[in-house]
């Protein structure tokens, strides 16, 4: 019984947030006047809180519940930075989940339940537990595809994402079967023993392959990206920010817990398949982008390839440095896309429709001057221009690479960037030479202003705020306790 | 010596004056236009004269670095390391001067958006002194390559008909040139633990090979940024389009980063690869300086006859670099430091003119002498400076740079010295065609002569081109005492290499 109490204080925070999504959801059905505001407004608080505690919770190593869960300064720091950008989701999309439906309380707590699903997931010890996480985490997510219950292409991209989630979901399970056949074990630190002292069987090789298919599914790294561009393109926009932003985090955390730890002495078995994502997605998401005229799937490209430059961190040996590198460059990522989407739902086409295509921005510089302006900061931070946070991502990341002797990699990666950079500074072009030819309007709430100056200062600024916060030293704490 | 971080003082000032123009209030739109303008106006001034502070306290005697800063930023990541030597200080103080210049002289031509191109320019020269001042390679990078911000938005928003083409094609061609560089950093950060220039030059180590990669890495940065030939197409693009200001900081300082780079990185850290590379680079300008003059002379748009001539020059700039001879590097600062003033001395000139015409051709104009005689000559003693005539600050440095040239290879010598005949040619054309002759278009006869405005711009610029022409000496003894110092270093390993042999 002590133990049952001791384990549950540890993992505190997902039990505050499970409590608090099932107290909202009673609130949502049974109180009806507001009920959509108030939930939306307490949800925002909770995962604001729960972020905050895991940040003041103890940071040392501790295995509980049958050792089915590890929380360490890395699953702390990761939950931190996820709950913190779901919340900032929530804030974006409150102007919108109003004017869309007053009734929809569902929203929040949908996003509050795949939170919890992304924390359980960064902190999974074993394969059943890690399964349950993803499903956890994506049924809401299936659910938020589809939230336009009067569009068609929200109704679409449900569908698509649900039927390919689960094709990733069976693959990631047939990879575990095989892996528990092959080791004995579908605990964590149980196959990492099996595997560190008898030779790499062909048979846990192809459950690794297995496994890491549906894993690169949920990170939407190439050659399991179809689904993204459609149901970032589908998905209302606020969905589509929360798509790109937690999910990714949590994924890739959960990437990096898998491959350095039960299957960290397999390093060289598949070390090559994410050289091979890596490239292919930096590749296709650059080169695919180029052509896309609709800024949500412009951004689906792009986050592709942003995947394929996080994932050169993970194809090289464990090191604190590199997780580290990867860690501050998931940041900047979620940052970067968060600014992105306050800066689109800040403006609308006509009343209650969103900007679509890349065109729809053209010469917003003169009508909003700032809107335009944050935009372009972080469409150049996503081209890793200097001063902005993206060089500085980039430069983590290729600095990994080298240290690791992998030469060609970051070269390669660092060519590539040229050709994301000629996407990035079209939308820049758009933004700032074209002439006005468009009805746009600013339907900007203080949320949505305030996640705006947040980001950009972020972004720009993020060489003083990497100097003078603490931001570098939790990261470089979190990279230590993988082991 | 001072020791208040005059450095850092000087770098973030202009970025002040663009913070400051961003909280004007901007009720009255010509109020605000104005107020920006003086803002921008006074922000380079005040620039400028910490500029010469910083030029009177340097110590030219001495061939350290002065003026040292050092802060551990970024978690480690990188150091703020500021400081000048005498490479670097002239090309500040040349930043600085052109500055207030570039300023008046969009004082009336651009009418759009005032606030935000006034932002640009202050936060331009923040990043370019910048550049000449970080003595820490990321932080180098991070100020050489963060250039292209403004720069794209100058040529984009306030550039002429094929404004997106040019931005484009600049921004695409100097970040793929500096990938490559940012990869050999990162490398050199690798093997010596350290950021720190003043640390890597004295504990990098490398095999030759390993030279060799990074020099080509370097290499690609600072021939585009320079540009040299084959890589120099983006320059009259950029020209053409970008507006005058926008075109006299490109030619007369942008351009310099390239040349700065090589003294200030390629030389003393890769010697072996330097001189193995000495005559790559010595074909390379010699193709330079013959076809881009040939090219310059067939052009019948007037800025991009002057793109041209300016690649042409640069080709003298790397020759000098590249003879690793005292001679031959002080003629390189001293060509690059006059090409500032003169390039940018006739981007001013086309302004004059594109500004009345609004036509770049050549062909529009003609017998411009009688109208504007004061123009005439302005633009003659500028013509002739890009010709290198004797008694103007062109002559002193290519004269240096093809003497030093002749001590390492007499054939390179002797076809530099065919492209300064050649400049005389394509440069005597234009001014006869633009100045001289018949008044075939009919309005150049309602044209005013020079303001008081183009003529405070012009004249300083002219007197500093003469002076310099005559007394190259203030110049030369700031440069000398580092440039030595840098020869000497290269000599060494390079008689160890002969001794090997």
């Amino acid at each position: 019984m002590g133990s049952l109490l001791n384990d549950s204080l540890v993992i505190a925070p997902e039990l505050f947030l499970i409590v608090s999504a099932i107290i909202l959801l009673m609130l949502g059905s049974f109180k009806v006047k507001n009920s959509a505001k108030i939930v939306l407004y307490l949800s925002t608080i909770t995962l604001f809180f729960v972020s905050f505690l895991e940040l003041i919770m103890p940071w040392d190593i501790s295995i509980i519940f049958n050792e089915s869960l590890i929380e360490n300064s890395f699953s702390r720091f990761t939950k931190s930075i996820i709950f913190m950008s779901s919340a900032f989701v929530i804030i974006l999309s409150s102007r919108w989940l109003i004017r869309y439906d007053e009734k929809a309380f569902e929203y929040p707590i949908l996003i509050l339940f795949s939170s919890l699903g992304m924390a359980l997931m960064v902190s999974a010890n074993d394969l059943i537990t890690l399964y349950l996480a993803i499903e956890l985490q994506s049924l809401p997510l299936y659910v938020l595809a589809s939230f336009r219950r009067d569009n068609i292409n929200s109704g679409e991209a449900g569908i698509k994402y649900f039927v390919l989630g689960a094709l990733s979901s069976s693959l990631f399970l047939f990879g575990a079967s095989l892996v528990y056949g092959f080791t004995g074990s579908v605990e964590f630190f149980e196959i990492s023993k099996v595997t560190s002292y008898s030779e790499v069987s062909a048979g846990l090789v192809v459950g690794i392959v297995f496994i890491l298919s549906g894993l690169i599914f949920k990170i939407s790294g190439v050659p399991f990206h179809m689904w993204t561009p459609d149901v970032y393109e589908g998905s209302a926009t606020p969905v589509t920010a929360f798509f790109a932003t937690a999910p990714k985090m949590a994924a890739m955390c959960m990437l990096v817990n898998i491959l350095y730890g039960p299957f960290a002495d397999s390093f060289y078995s598949w070390q090559q398949i994410i050289i091979f994502v890596s490239i292919a997605s930096m590749a296709l998401g650059s080169f695919a982008a180029i052509k896309q005229t609709n800024i949500k799937r412009l951004l689906a490209y792009s986050s592709i390839a942003h995947m394929g430059f996080t994932l050169i961190a993970l194809a090289l040996p464990l090191s604190p440095s590199n997780i580290q590198a990867l860690l501050i460059y998931m940041l900047i990522y979620l940052v970067a896309n968060l600014g992105v989407f306050s800066c689109i739902m800040s403006l609308e086409k006509s009343e209650g429709e969103s900007v679509k295509d890349i065109s729809d921005l053209s010469g917003i510089s003169k009508k909003y001057p700032f809107i335009a302006f944050s935009l372009s900061i972080f469409m150049f931070s996503f081209a890793g221009i200097p001063p902005l946070a993206g060089f500085f991502g980039k430069y983590l990341i290729f600095r990994s690479a080298i240290e690791n002797g992998l030469f060609l990699l970051a070269i390669f990666g660092l060519l590539i960037s040229v050709i994301g950079a000629y996407y990035y500074i079209n939308i820049v072009k758009v933004v700032y030479f074209d002439e006005s030819n468009s009805s746009i309007t600013k339907s900007s709430s203080k949320g949505l202003s305030i996640t705006n100056i947040a980001c950009t200062i972020f972004i720009i600024f993020f060489i003083i705020i990497y100097t003078l916060s603490p931001i570098a030293e939790l990261a470089r704490l979190a990279g230590i306790s993988i082991n | 010596m001072l020791d208040w971080n005059l450095l850092s003082i000087i770098t973030f000032f202009p970025l002040l004056g663009a913070l400051f123009i961003l909280v004007i209030p901007q009720n009255d739109k010509e109020v605000s236009k104005r107020n920006s303008r003086s803002v921008a106006l006074w922000t380079s001034l005040i620039t400028f004269v910490i500029s010469l502070i910083l030029l009177f306290n340097f110590d030219s005697s001495s061939s350290s670095y002065q003026f040292l800063e050092r802060v551990v930023i970024a978690d480690g990541l990188m150091t703020y390391q500021m400081g000048v030597d005498g490479i670097s200080i002239l090309f500040i103080v040349l930043t600085t001067f052109l500055m207030p210049f570039c300023i008046l002289a969009s004082w009336e031509s651009v009418k759009d958006r005032v606030e935000s191109f006034m932002i640009a320019f202050l936060v331009l020269e923040t990043l370019i002194i910048g550049t000449f001042c970080s003595l820490d390679i990321v932080l180098f990078y991070l100020f050489f390559e963060s250039v292209l911000i403004p720069m794209f938005i100058i040529i984009g928003v306030w550039g002429g008909e094929r404004k997106v083409y040019s931005a484009f094609k600049f921004f695409l061609y100097t970040l793929l040139g500096s990938v490559l560089m940012l990869a050999a950093m990162i490398f050199i950060y690798t093997s010596t633990g350290s950021t720190d220039l003043i640390v890597i030059s004295e504990t990098l180590d490398l095999s030759n090979s390993s030279q060799y990669f990074l020099w080509l890495a370097f290499f690609c940065s600072f021939a585009v940024k320079l540009p040299m030939w084959p890589v120099h197409t983006w320059l009259p693009d950029a020209h053409v389009e970008a507006p005058t200001s926008g075109s006299v900081i490109l030619a007369a300082i942008l351009l310099k980063m390239g040349g700065y780079g090589f003294l200030r990185f390629s030389l003393p850290l890769f010697p072996e690869a330097s001189h193995y590379f000495a005559p790559f680079v010595f074909a390379l300008s010699v193709i330079a300086i013959i076809y881009t003059s040939l090219v310059a002379y067939v052009q019948e748009d007037i800025k991009k006859l002057i793109a041209y001539s300016s690649v042409a020059h640069m080709g003298f700039v790397t020759l000098g670099i590249f003879t690793f001879t005292a001679q031959g590097i002080e003629g390189a600062i001293y060509q690059m430091l006059s090409h500032g003033l003169i390039s940018a001395a006739l981007f001013f000139c086309v302004g004059v003119i594109y500004d009345r015409l609004h036509t770049r051709k050549i062909a529009d104009y003609g017998g411009l002498v009688s109208i504007m005689p004061n123009f005439a000559i302005f633009f003659m003693i500028f013509t002739m400076a890009n010709v290198a005539l004797p008694g103007t600050s062109g002559f002193i440095g290519e004269f240096l740079t093809v003497i030093a040239a002749f001590s390492v290879s007499k054939p390179v010598a002797i076809f530099a010295a065919i492209g300064v005949i050649l400049s005389a040619m394509y440069g005597l054309s234009l001014y006869k065609n633009v100045v001289f002759g018949k008044i075939t278009n009919e309005t150049i006869k309602l044209l005013g002569d020079l303001t008081i405005r183009e003529k405070l711009i012009l004249f300083p610029l002219a007197a500093l081109i003469i002076f310099f022409g005559l007394f190259p000496a203030p110049i030369l003894g700031v440069i000398s005492v580092s440039s030595n110092s840098l020869v000497s270093f290269l000599d060494i390993p390079s008689i160890s290499l002969t001794e090997a042999k």
